[in-house]
């Protein structure tokens, strides 16, 4: 007979029980919102709550579930950027930190290695001519001697550069490993630097990850349009301080290995810096938009005490001559150093609008990006267009589901009820899951469910069908009913192992919109399976037990 | 009374007409294959990289407006359409305008997007920009990748599991069906010249799924009746399990394209395209269950196994008590 042991029921009700509830919040979708972002603010503010935090933590009660389905972007409208971040930028700037101190091991040996200089070169590499080329041994085993072992948990025990001689050149290059181990870093390090700029604008929920080799995906909903967000997290905001070589108007002046960069005010003037600069933006400690003695906007910063000792040594030794703030690759200023600044604050000035000091600290604050990034993908969603697509698909869906209900009815009568209950158990499964796991919900997502529904009647349509086949055979109805969910099982089992090994695969290979409709058709099945097979047949047998029906129709 | 698809007993003969259908399974195949190479496919911006704005407008829209507007501009080749959805409003006018990847441009500029903005409000000031989608070549060459990738481990995937299952010829099949599924579906979108993005792959992955589903009901019922009639020739016993499993095919067709017509009606014009190929390729996959899978099973015969042989594991899942 029909009988399904106690414990049974009750795990399959509790289930249905708990789903009905963590599916619950997603109806009441602004409420619960809102009550979620007073929660985590007043969490956020160390449990102080002001009046308004505490009347919308008020408006859903505590002990109930309050996770909610993410919304994508194509629902809730924002910006989408994907992001190539130039890993060859740290490698050059790598070498160019290299190259004073191979340039003093090799001044050394003057006499065995002659005169040197250094040659263009691809990123990540430094070529130095050397102008006696029998002094190359001696050279390489300099240059040799400047290499560091790899701290990375891969790359153990290799070292960062290997170099070789061609002819009488000298080739210093980064190794494998330690750009495999510096490319990680960088990427991290955007991340971080990303997540902190993203973070200072304090839009809800951005997603910030690495992607890839060496991209990052950022997506920031409720941001007005992705050029915002380019300006945002475009800027690198590297900061240093050079010594002044010279000024000219010629932009193709010969910098001999110094570096020529263009003034950002003034026209067609030129700034000849030292390579390597005294301090950089890495050693701030604050920044923060202020005015100069001549009211006009400025920003003024602290160094970190490592920085303030140089900036100061710098600064007492060098009164008198001229000094620049390049913010990245542009001389902001370059003012004359009027006495020795202790303390390791400053102010730079500039032409700034009150807005740009202001996004300059904050890009300060937030530290400079490690390398460029080059933008490979953008989409802006406005935020009415997602609301119609939301509108559009619950209406769709709303409007499936009862067709669908209708239809089952007409079809199987009594038996078309049931499966609709078990159709109804799969949906509210299906948000409770996808709330539990904070899934995101797309606009293909929705597809997914709605497509879900038609499909999820299927387990349903191959057990009732069954059932018909073992009724003709004059089979008892609790017999028939037994039989057609026993032999129904293996079809229902392949059918749907097939399909969610599609989801699978589309969820692993898939990009953006592929993987939500993959979440929402792999849960979907795995609910409309648990729901035609248990809740479906416990609703069957409770009937059957009930009234012990001498004959049926299916 | 109860609403039927199918009579109680069907006796069809599935393979009477097999020349028929096979052959024009076979045709629409390669007249896909022939659209696709002559026409092409109308790839979205996912795979050729290029821009959209999604304009909207009290105003109607005037493509030859919009298109004097940004002509000036110099952005090669730029397309506009109308939009159409029984979901907007009376006054709600709403365009696609499509341009094409800039030369030796591996980021997206803002300045053109800023360009065309500006360009197309001297047209019409009252015009808003939903939403504005840019994607780089680079990007977009390896999204191409990504998706063949994606259809084939679908396609192997699917095939393994079924070769587990059940054995070598049924995965055959099933496969046979499966691009035949994905070829005609293409040829659709390549004959139509409907938009073909990153979501016209996912309807692809679905309708192989979906497809697959219903082979698999087929093959499940044709491997039981294998066992219990075990000296019926195969011809008899293919068409006893497509018959014996008609009324579930085509109830589950049914219900899916409910639900599915009610998407492509009102769930509005984002997502048509997506909806519109699940759609057509679940009619597709339903046809090719039932005419094409099994045609090559026949043709390449079922290992029947001696009288000892307890049939394929299969069957053993219904021990499982639910």
């Amino acid at each position: 007979m029909l009988y399904i042991p106690l414990w049974k029921r009750v795990m399959v009700l509790g289930v249905c029980v708990l789903a009905i509830l963590y599916a619950a919040p997603n109806l009441f979708y602004d409420r619960v919102e809102t009550h979620n972002d007073a929660v985590a603010a007043i969490e956020a503010s160390g449990g102080v709550a002001t009046p308004e935090q505490q009347a919308a933590a008020g408006l859903w009660p505590d002990w109930l579930p309050s996770n909610i389905v993410n919304l994508g972007l194509d629902l809730r409208g924002g910006a989408h950027l994907l992001a190539e971040v130039k890993v060859e930028d740290v490698h050059a700037a790598r070498m160019d930190m290299l190259w004073p101190e191979l340039r003093d091991a090799l001044r050394v040996l003057r006499a065995e290695v002659g005169n040197i200089r250094r040659q263009p070169a691809p990123p990540g590499e430094l070529r130095v001519a050397i102008s006696r080329a029998e002094g190359m041994t001696v050279a390489v085993e300099a240059a040799r001697k400047l290499a560091q072992p790899i701290i990375s948990l891969t790359g153990m025990g290799q070292s960062d550069i290997e170099v070789a001689a061609q002819g009488d050149v000298l080739v210093v290059r980064l190794t494998d490993a330690e750009r495999t181990a510096m490319d990680g870093r960088t990427i991290q390090q955007s991340l971080e630097i990303i997540r902190r700029r993203v973070d200072e604008v304090g839009t809800r929920e951005p997603t910030i990850q690495r992607q890839g080799e060496d991209r990052i995906l950022i997506q920031v909903p409720g941001i007005g349009s992705a050029a915002e967000l380019k300006s945002l997290i475009g800027t690198t905001a590297k900061l240093t301080f050079h010594p002044v070589i010279s000024r000219t108007s010629d932009p193709g002046a010969d910098a001999g290995g110094n570096l020529l960069l263009p003034a950002a005010d003034e026209r067609d003037i030129y700034y000849v810096l030292e390579r390597v600069p005294v301090v950089s933006g890495d050693e701030l400690v604050d920044a923060q938009p202020s005015f100069d003695q001549n009211n006009r906007p400025a920003v003024s910063f602290r160094f970190d005490p490592t920085g303030a000792r140089a900036f100061g040594d710098y600064t007492a030794a060098n009164i008198g001559k001229p000094f620049a703030i390049v913010l990245d690759n542009e001389v902001i200023s370059a003012p004359v150093i009027q006495s020795h600044i202790a303390g390791g604050s400053g102010i730079i000035t500039g032409s700034f609008s009150v807005e740009e000091s202001t996004e300059l600290a904050v890009l300060l604050r937030a530290g400079a990006l490690p390398a460029e990034m080059t933008f490979l993908e953008e989409r802006t969603i406005g935020p009415e267009l997602g609301q119609d697509s939301i509108d559009a698909g619950s209406l769709a869906a709303l409007v499936g589901m009862v067709a669908v209900v209708l239809f089952m009815v007409a079809s199987y009568g009594l038996f078309g009820v049931f499966a609709s209950v078990a159709l109804a158990t799969n949906i509210a499964l299906l948000f409770a899951v996808l709330s539990v796991i904070g899934a995101t919900l797309t606009l293909p997502g929705i597809a997914g469910i709605v497509l879900t529904l038609g499909m999820a009647v299927d387990a349903n349509v191959l057990i009732f069908e069954r059932i018909r086949e073992e009724l003709r055979q004059a089979k008892s109805p609790a017999r028939a009913i037994e039989l057609g969910f026993e032999k129904a099982l293996s079809a229902i089992v392949d059918a749907n192992v097939t399909t969610f090994l599609v989801a699978v695969i589309m969820f692993m290979v898939g990009a953006g919109p592929v993987r939500g409709f993959a979440v929402t058709l792999g849960i979907g099945i795995i609910t409309s399976v648990f729901s035609a097979l248990f809740v479906t047949r416990l609703v069957v047998a409770a009937w059957v037990n009930l009234r012990r029906p001498k004959t049926i129709t299916v | 009374m109860r609403l039927k698809l199918a009579p109680e007993k069907t006796n069809i003969d599935f393979f009477r007409f097999a020349p028929v259908t096979f052959g024009l399974s076979v045709v629409f195949m390669v007249l896909s294959v022939v659209f696709w190479l002559t026409f092409g496919l109308n790839f979205g911006i996912d795979f050729r990289g290029g821009t959209t704005i999604r304009t909207d407008s009290a105003q109607p829209v005037d493509v030859g407006a919009y298109r004097q507007a940004i002509e000036p501009l110099g952005l090669g080749d730029v397309s506009i359409t109308e939009v159409f959805d029984p979901g907007f409003a009376a006054d709600q006018h709403v365009s696609q305008i499509r341009i094409q990847a800039q030369e030796d441009t591996e980021a997206v500029t803002p300045e053109m997007v800023q360009a065309v903005e500006r360009a197309l409000k001297t047209v019409d000031p009252s015009i808003t920009f939903p939403s504005i989608e840019s994607v780089g070549p680079k990007v977009s060459a390896e999204l191409v990748w990504a998706a063949v990738l994606a259809v084939v481990a679908g396609s192997a995937g699917i095939a393994v599991y079924i070769w587990l299952r059940f054995e070598w010829q049924y995965a055959i099949g099933s496969v046979a069906a499966l691009i035949h599924d994905v070829l005609v579906t293409i040829g659709v979108f390549s004959l139509f010249q409907i938009k073909f993005d990153l979501t016209t792959v996912a309807a692809l992955l679905t309708i192989l799924g979906y497809s697959i589903n219903d082979t698999v009901v087929v093959f499940d019922r044709l491997r039981e009746n294998l066992v219990k009639f075990k000296t019926m020739p195969l011809r008899d016993v293919m068409n006893l399990s497509v018959n014996e499993t008609l009324s579930r095919t085509l109830m589950t067709t049914t219900t899916t394209l409910i639900a599915l017509i009610s998407l492509l009606v009102l769930g509005g014009d984002v997502i048509r395209g997506f909806v519109f190929a699940i759609t057509f390729g679940i009619v597709i996959g339903t046809y090719s269950s039932v005419y094409m899978a099994k045609n090559i099973v026949l043709y390449l015969g079922v290992d029947r196994g001696g009288p000892k042989k307890d049939g394929p594991s299969g069957t053993r899942f219904a021990e499982v008590d639910a």
